[in-house]
């Protein structure tokens, strides 16, 4: 709790330099450190917390386990990866966390997502309302549809200062002024009553993370930030989320299919399949010595310059299985080059490797030996 | 690069919008004849309906035994009626019932439409079904027989005349502007709202009302020349506005079945006014819908 307010002082020494609005900064100062009162007797080492969180969708093909168990934890500050193909279930899992299914179909049947000591699915509509923008923000995929064409930019921020912070229009305006400098945006007077057409694809993307930022929230889950824009502007947007998430001390979790936004962005990765997590890891460790065959077969599918230049990528054969039919055995055996009898019948746990590598695979300590005889 | 082409799309777009409104108005005239000709006429009743008092040569309740059917010429133009009422004044103050009918029951029907449409659309499921059922029993009666009904119950008089007009709009309204609701709710910034944790009431009236605006506004052009015609209907059937109030189907049910054949302008003119001013509105709604919808515009 201390480092958020610290941090928080912190960035509004920093923003106010950049902008030069210092005579903007006295507004509701420390409000981020008790916006959740906590129970008596809980200690908080995590900043969140998910325990075997279930996602479900009911469709008339049968029920989809989109998300079938899935535990991990951000601490403050930290940017946690989620990695995996399209319909592993890491969208569902983040959206899960502000309860943004779209129920029906979608229902969270069980686990917990504890946030700063609090379960959320315990939460009232009215408290996740008060949760979502405030203390976990999110940045969607595509910046050209995720802003609300009829409302100018300036609205858009300023709506949510407004409906969070009780802010003024005038302290809203000026507020939003500041954020939309602080993003990187030229020109930000013109900008606020500016229209979204009136952006292209990588300014709007850096609203959104003003949006985000608004009301400097401890937790962002960004759902694919990259994807939808051109190669030049994603590192541009991956820099600066990075760089604003370290100065205001703001968790991050990022969710993406390009291991290279990983390998360079991210603290901890966890790779997902089928809807578990199937391995985790420190960002370089995962890359220089991946324990489970999935993580080693996408390494392997993605061009490297740092690699001799093969004739062809060497891609995961066959598809992901079909989620309202899983057995009891692991999802990802069907494609396994290391699969063995056991595979078929007993789903492997997520277990230690190495220290806080964690791998569910029955084969992890032979994987080591294989890849290294194949590199 | 990217900015510098931004800057200058910006700076186009302000060109565009600073033409003088002359210029607009001499540009819809070429490209939307038929539209223009309609806000002409839509216009020019609202005017007459305004300034009624100032325009109207005759006090239109006053009787006059003295001057029964008169056939038009200088003294009165439209001739006169069977109370010896001068016709012309009567139409003027008859637009004036016309366009209030016409304006409230049609901006009332088409709002109450459009917030139960995109409710329904928003929140789905249940509610929606239910909803949609519901519409569905209203819009199973044709609307005059709808209309009958309410009046029928409430009474008549212009007050329930205008509920019993609104009714039968709401479903109509709610069925079209919920298809398009459904369609915005997809979008993700509809999500993005919901992420920002606003409540259900400001998403639905801040960020998606206003994204369906252009079949609202279509609907209610629409509905105001209809409204028009009903209120005509019913007062026709002796259900809506009652004498001595001036109206126009109220002069053509007095002039029509009587005085067809020995003094016909007693009916003529009203039905004149019925027809162009519903004609007028149509024309009008089509334009608004081809102005509207992005597909026509760019042609």
């Amino acid at each position: 709790m201390a480092t958020t307010c610290q941090s928080w002082i912190v960035y509004r020494q920093v923003s106010s330099i950049d902008t030069g609005a210092r005579e903007i900064l006295p507004f509701r100062f420390g409000y981020a450190c008790n916006a959740l009162p906590l129970p008596n007797g809980v200690s908080v080492t995590a900043l969140l917390e998910i325990e075997d969180l279930r996602t479900q969708f009911f469709t008339s093909a049968g029920t989809v386990q989109a998300v079938d168990g899935i535990s991990y934890t951000v601490e403050p500050g930290e940017t946690v990866a989620i990695v995996g193909e399209s319909g592993c279930g890491k969208s569902v899992g983040a959206l899960s966390i502000l309860q943004l299914i779209p129920d029906p179909p979608g229902r969270i049947v069980g686990g917990a997502i504890r946030f700063q000591g609090r379960d959320l699915l315990q939460a009232s509509d009215q408290e996740m309302r008060d949760i979502r923008g405030r203390d976990i923000a999110m940045v969607f995929q595509e910046p050209m549809t995720s802003l609300n064409p009829v409302l100018t930019i300036g609205r858009q921020l300023t709506e949510t200062l407004e409906h969070h912070l009780g802010m003024s229009r005038p302290d809203a305006d000026a507020r939003a002024l500041e954020l939309l400098g602080m993003v990187g945006i030229s020109d930000p007077k013109r900008r606020l009553r500016q229209y979204p057409h009136h952006l292209s694809g990588g300014m709007r993307q850096r609203v959104m993370i003003a949006m985000a930022l608004c009301c400097e929230p401890k937790l962002i889950i960004a759902d694919e930030p990259t994807t939808a824009l051109d190669v030049t502007i994603q590192a541009q947007i991956l820099e600066l989320m990075k760089d604003l998430t370290k100065r205001l001390g703001v968790a991050l979790i990022v969710i993406t299919h390009n291991l290279g936004v990983v390998a360079r962005y991210a603290d901890r990765v966890n790779v997902m399949y089928a809807g578990k997590i199937i391995e985790r890891g420190d960002a370089g460790e995962i890359y220089r010595n991946p324990r489970h065959p999935y993580t080693l077969g996408l390494l392997r599918s993605v061009p490297r310059m740092d690699l001799p230049r093969k004739d062809k990528l060497d891609p995961i054969e066959g598809q992901p299985p079909d989620l309202t039919r899983l057995d009891g055995g692991c999802p990802f055996r069907p494609r396994c080059r290391f699969a063995v009898d056991r595979c078929a019948t007993e789903m492997p746990r997520l277990e230690a490797v190495d220290g806080e590598h964690f791998s569910a695979c029955w084969q992890a300590d032979a994987l080591t030996a294989t890849e290294r005889v194949a590199s | 690069m990217t900015v510098s082409q931004i800057e200058v799309g910006a700076e186009v777009e302000d060109l565009v919008q600073r033409a003088p409104w002359p210029v607009l108005l001499m540009d819809m005239i070429r490209r939307k004849p038929l539209g223009a000709a309609g806000a002409f006429i839509v216009v020019f009743f609202i005017l007459i309906a305004a300034f009624a008092n100032v325009i109207a040569p005759y006090d239109p309740t006053a009787n006059a035994f003295d001057r029964m059917h008169m056939a038009p010429g200088a003294e009165h133009w439209f001739g006169t009626d069977q109370f010896g009422r001068d016709l012309m004044s009567r139409l003027i103050y008859g637009a004036r019932t016309a366009l209030f009918v016409g304006f409230v029951a049609a901006f009332v029907g088409s709002t109450l439409g459009l917030v139960l449409g995109v409710a329904s659309a928003y929140f789905g499921g249940l509610f929606d079904l239910v909803l949609q059922r519901i519409m569905d029993v209203f819009m199973a009666f044709p609307l005059i027989i709808m209309a009958l009904a309410v009046v029928a119950i409430l009474g008549s008089g212009i007050q329930n005349v205008i509920i019993a007009i609104t009714i039968p709009f709401i479903p109509h309204c709610a069925r079209v502007v919920r298809s398009s609701a459904l369609s915005v709710r997809e979008i993700p910034y509809i999500d993005a709202a919901r992420a920002c944790g606003f409540g259900h009431s400001r998403i639905i009236l801040r960020h998606m009302v206003p994204n369906v605006m252009a079949p609202y506004l279509i609907m209610l052009t629409a509905f105001v020349g209809q409204a028009i015609l009903l209120e005509a209907s019913l007062s026709y059937l002796g259900l809506g506005v009652q004498e001595p109030t001036p109206a126009w189907g109220l002069m053509l049910q007095g002039g029509a079945e009587e005085y067809a054949e020995s003094a016909p302008w007693i009916a003529i003119f009203p039905g004149l006014a019925i027809t162009l001013a519903v004609f007028a509105f149509n024309l009008f709604g089509d334009a608004v819908r081809d102005a509207l919808d992005p597909k026509l515009r760019s042609q």
